[in-house]
């Protein structure tokens, strides 16, 4: 198991150096510069503009500045935000809680449900139960999430009135952070009635970034399942007369959660996506709406080391998932 | 509504711990952007003011509310001499300090405090004006505070006089604006001893109307009213910013109860806003232009007979009505209605397709095709620059114009917008930062703002409009100034270096409950004078 591991942490070596090159230039390509845009409609003449960037120190090589970068980063420097001038490293660790807490529920919701719709429609395949869901979550799957997000606030928030519109906790509770998950410091702070307001914020917003997620998770299983349900040692364990529930239960839903793993893993990636959007439409201090704001604003060293630590971060969860099938199935950690 | 109820149970609940009244008001605004810092000297962006320079300090000149004239503030009175170059400004006495936990002040405010604000903003020796690495202070140099400040000196402890290199009429208005609002030496010197400099931008103090409590990034910033402030005292305790960076949240939030007022609603939201009861809307022409600028050295667009019968050719009411829903007025001068000196007496070109097409043919001008340039954002001056420019070229195309549409990535397209040679008439706007007529003028038209650096995206350079913008700039007499501006206006009609679209119109949606806000003409939103209804 130890070899296994150890393999798979080499792989990540020359994949992160990748992910640096990556997020290095992408920032860079992109049309516009930091200085343009902070000067705006005012325009800044060009021996400003040539001090501010040698200020920077954007007016070095690109290589150069990419081996600085890089250099750095075995120190443990992020860099500094060019606009709020902090540490991108504190930024991140900030706000990344909050995408983690609403990432989790998200995928724990997209999991919950998707699973046991994915099977039962495999079960009753061709059903009208069978129909609607995969109906639904085709929907699901291609809802514009802005649009998608906006339509349950002004029902469930607006004309229902059941859920807070944004935001994190009712603005009333005032504690400071001390893990950064509301659901945890608002019980931390033993204030009355924090804990549900926190999870009274987090349901819109779950659901949400949910919906992609859930489709996707749904289809997988039912398609997973359909192909364990024809394999031949389902059709001999049901030949035995093991009663219906075993047979799926334990031959077919075990070895069908193999390929679902591993699009429940790779949903981490769809969820950052999705998560820029949702942080946005639900004013969720997270990543995914810092990072907007980064590139939109061109802060460089904001949006490569915060492109690196999240691509890292899918990095590391994809290497659990990696690691999770070798405990499902010993076969996978022997080769 | 009842969360608001809930939140001023809990606001006294707060309240009663920092020993306020029991029955605290909490005021929430739902802003629309993070703040960048709370340092105001370092920023240039609205929403970053709002949150620090507005609530938090004040400066030696304030805006009067609600309008663009200049009122004292930390300074109570001034004199300046008869050449127009030295400034003494008379302190304010007995202005205290804030304090926060790290900090209590020993001493009011005073000549040191007005020194040090300046001095690091302007002197790179001065410790301080690197306190953060990379900081820089835009504002301050775009306002060509380095050129134009010779010395400030400390006459005694409440007496400052600032020297001049040259007259500058506009300079009372420029040190109103928020890159000059005064920060404490005394706390300055307090964080450099404790080795914590970075805290100016993070934990102000100041002598504004609140005091800062939290900030939690990207969600909610948190104020409490000023027990000692200098001016007349806010009314509500605690004043909230829920951070809420889409227009349509905001406004469900407003409806909802989760906040008291909002900035910046959707165009096609004011509507339903005016019909619903429990909402109001402040209205009021902003302090802000959009314009078409022709490049005036490219022919044929060097010629204003040109120009002008292009201006004639395009249906101005018919972009207000549809790209600005009707929320804009048309312009017709390069200022605002709302802005001193503005020349009513002008009277914009009609629309007449039929003698746009004789006056092009006057010129000499058949089959001419041109490019014009459409921002690709949104701006409080420009909701939609491609659709306004889908319809100019449908206009022009009635006089035989054939019109590319073209546009670039903002940074791009403001860059390049002001490269000489550029192929093309180019849609952009402005937006006023201190209420001054020079501050649109001189910016956007004169011939020094028409080459490298500048923002005079028509390269028009008109001697005689530049000469009497010179004049004004050097005259302290404000009647004598208008009557400058008024007409530098006239030869800005008739030489028609800009087809001037629209000035938009500012809305303010907040709850039926809170009375007492002042629109800023200048876009700022303050709140100390801002209650809510029980």
């Amino acid at each position: 198991m130890i070899r296994f591991i150890l393999s798979k942490l080499l792989y990540l070596v020359p994949t992160f150096l990748g992910i640096t090159i990556i997020a290095f230039s992408f920032v860079r390509i992109l049309p516009g510069d930091p200085v343009l845009l902070m000067a705006g409609e005012r325009g800044v003449t060009p021996e400003r503009h040539a001090e501010l960037t040698a200020q920077l120190g954007y007016d070095k090589p690109v290589v150069l500045q990419y081996f600085d970068f890089l250099g750095r980063l075995f120190h443990g420097d992020f860099g500094n935000s060019l606009v709020t001038k902090k540490p991108v490293l504190t930024e991140f660790l900030t706000l990344f809680p909050a995408t983690v807490e609403l990432g989790l529920c998200a995928i724990i919701i997209a999991t919950l449900i998707g699973v046991p719709v994915g099977v039962l429609a495999a079960i009753k395949r061709g059903s009208w139960f069978d129909q609607i869901s995969m109906t639904t979550a085709l929907i699901g799957f291609s809802m514009p999430i802005f649009w998608w997000g906006l339509l349950l606030i002004i029902l469930f928030s607006g004309i229902l009135g059941w859920t807070p519109v944004s935001g994190r906790i009712d603005l009333l509770y005032y504690f400071p952070d001390v893990t950064g998950f509301m659901l945890i410091d608002s019980l931390l702070s033993g204030q009355k009635g924090a804990f549900t307001s926190a999870l009274s914020h987090l349901i819109l917003p779950s659901v949400v970034l949910a919906t992609i997620p859930l489709a996707v998770i749904a289809r997988q299983t039912r398609s997973a399942m359909l192909e364990v349900m024809g394999e031949d040692y389902v059709r001999t364990a049901r030949a035995k007369g093991m009663p219906p529930s075993r047979v799926i239960g334990i031959h077919a839903l075990r070895n069908a959660m193999i390929p679902v793993i591993t699009t429940i893993g790779l949903q981490i990636g769809v969820l950052m996506a999705g998560a820029i959007l949702t942080e946005t439409i639900f004013s969720w201090p997270g990543i995914g709406k810092w990072m907007i704001d980064s590139i939109s604003r061109r802060d460089y060293p904001v949006v490569q080391s915060g492109l690196l630590l999240i691509a890292g971060l899918v990095m590391l969860v994809n290497l659990l998932v990696d690691l999770t099938y070798g405990l499902i199935n010993p076969r996978i950690r022997n080769t | 509504m009842k969360m608001i109820t809930r939140m001023l149970v809990a606001a006294s609940a707060l309240a009663m711990t920092s020993a306020m009244p029991a029955l605290a008001k909490t005021f929430v605004y739902c802003s629309e952007a993070s703040p960048e810092g709370f340092d105001p000297a370092p920023y240039t962006a609205g929403g970053t003011f709002d949150a620090s320079a507005h609530p938090i300090y004040n400066r030696l000149t304030e805006f009067k509310k609600g309008t663009t004239e200049v009122e004292p503030g930390l300074a109570e009175s001034w004199e300046v001499s008869e050449d127009g170059t030295e400034y003494t400004f008379h302190l304010r006495k007995g202005v205290k300090w804030q304090s926060n936990e790290k900090f209590t002040p020993t001493r009011d405010f005073n000549a040191d405090d007005v020194i040090f604000s300046y001095d690091r903003q302007g002197n790179a020796e001065n410790p301080w004006h690197q306190y953060i690495p990379g900081i820089t202070y835009e504002y301050y140099t775009s306002m060509a505070m380095p050129d134009l400040i010779k010395s400030i000196e400390k006459i005694d402890d409440y007496t400052v006089k600032f020297t001049l290199n040259t007259p500058e009429a506009p300079f009372l208005a420029n040190i109103a604006m928020p890159f000059a609002s005064i920060v404490s030496k005394e706390y300055a010197d307090a964080l450099d001893a404790a080795g914590t400099r970075e805290d100016l931008n993070n934990m102000p103090i100041g002598t504004g109307p609140f005091k800062f409590v939290a900030y939690q990034k990207d969600a909610v910033i948190r104020y409490t009213k000023n027990p000692d402030y200098w001016g007349t005292a806010p009314i509500i305790d605690d004043l909230v910013f829920a951070i809420t960076p889409d227009a349509a949240v905001r406004l469900q939030k407003l409806k909802a109860g989760e906040c008291h007022l909002m900035p910046y609603p959707a165009p096609a939201d004011i509507e339903g806003i005016k019909a619903d009861a429990s909402l109001k809307l402040d209205e009021q022409a902003g302090l802000n232009v959009g314009y078409l600028a022709y490049n005036t050295t490219m022919p044929p667009f060097d010629n204003p007979k040109v120009r002008k019968a292009l201006n004639m050719a395009i249906n101005k009411q018919a972009i207000v009505d549809a790209v600005f829903q009707g929320a804009a007025e048309p312009a017709k001068n390069p200022i605002p209605p709302t802005m001193w000196s503005y020349n009513d007496a002008i009277v914009d070109d009609a629309y007449d397709p039929e003698a746009a097409k004789a006056m092009l043919a006057e010129a000499g001008v058949t089959d001419l095709s041109m490019k014009i340039w459409a921002m690709p954002v949104q701006r409080p001056y420009m909701p939609n620059a491609k659709r306004t420019a889908e319809l100019m070229q449908e206009d022009l195309s009635k006089v035989g114009v054939k019109v590319e549409i073209v546009s670039y990535e903002w940074g791009e397209y403001l860059a390049k917008s002001m490269e000489p040679g550029r192929d093309g008439a180019v849609i952009l706007g402005w937006t006023g930062d201190n209420g001054d007529p020079d501050n649109f003028l001189s910016v956007l038209l004169s011939c020094d703002s028409a080459g490298d650096g500048g923002a005079n995206r028509a390269f028009w350079c008109n001697e005689d409009f530049s000469k009497l913008l010179k004049d004004a700039k050097i005259t302290a007499d404000p009647a004598e100034r208008t009557a400058l501006y008024e007409q530098a206006q006239v030869i800005f009609k008739d030489q028609a270096p800009w087809f001037t679209i629209a000035h938009s119109t500012q809305y303010v949606p907040m709850s039926a409950k809170v009375s007492g806000f002042v629109m800023s003409p200048l876009g700022d939103f303050t709140f100390e004078t801002v209650d809510i209804a029980e």
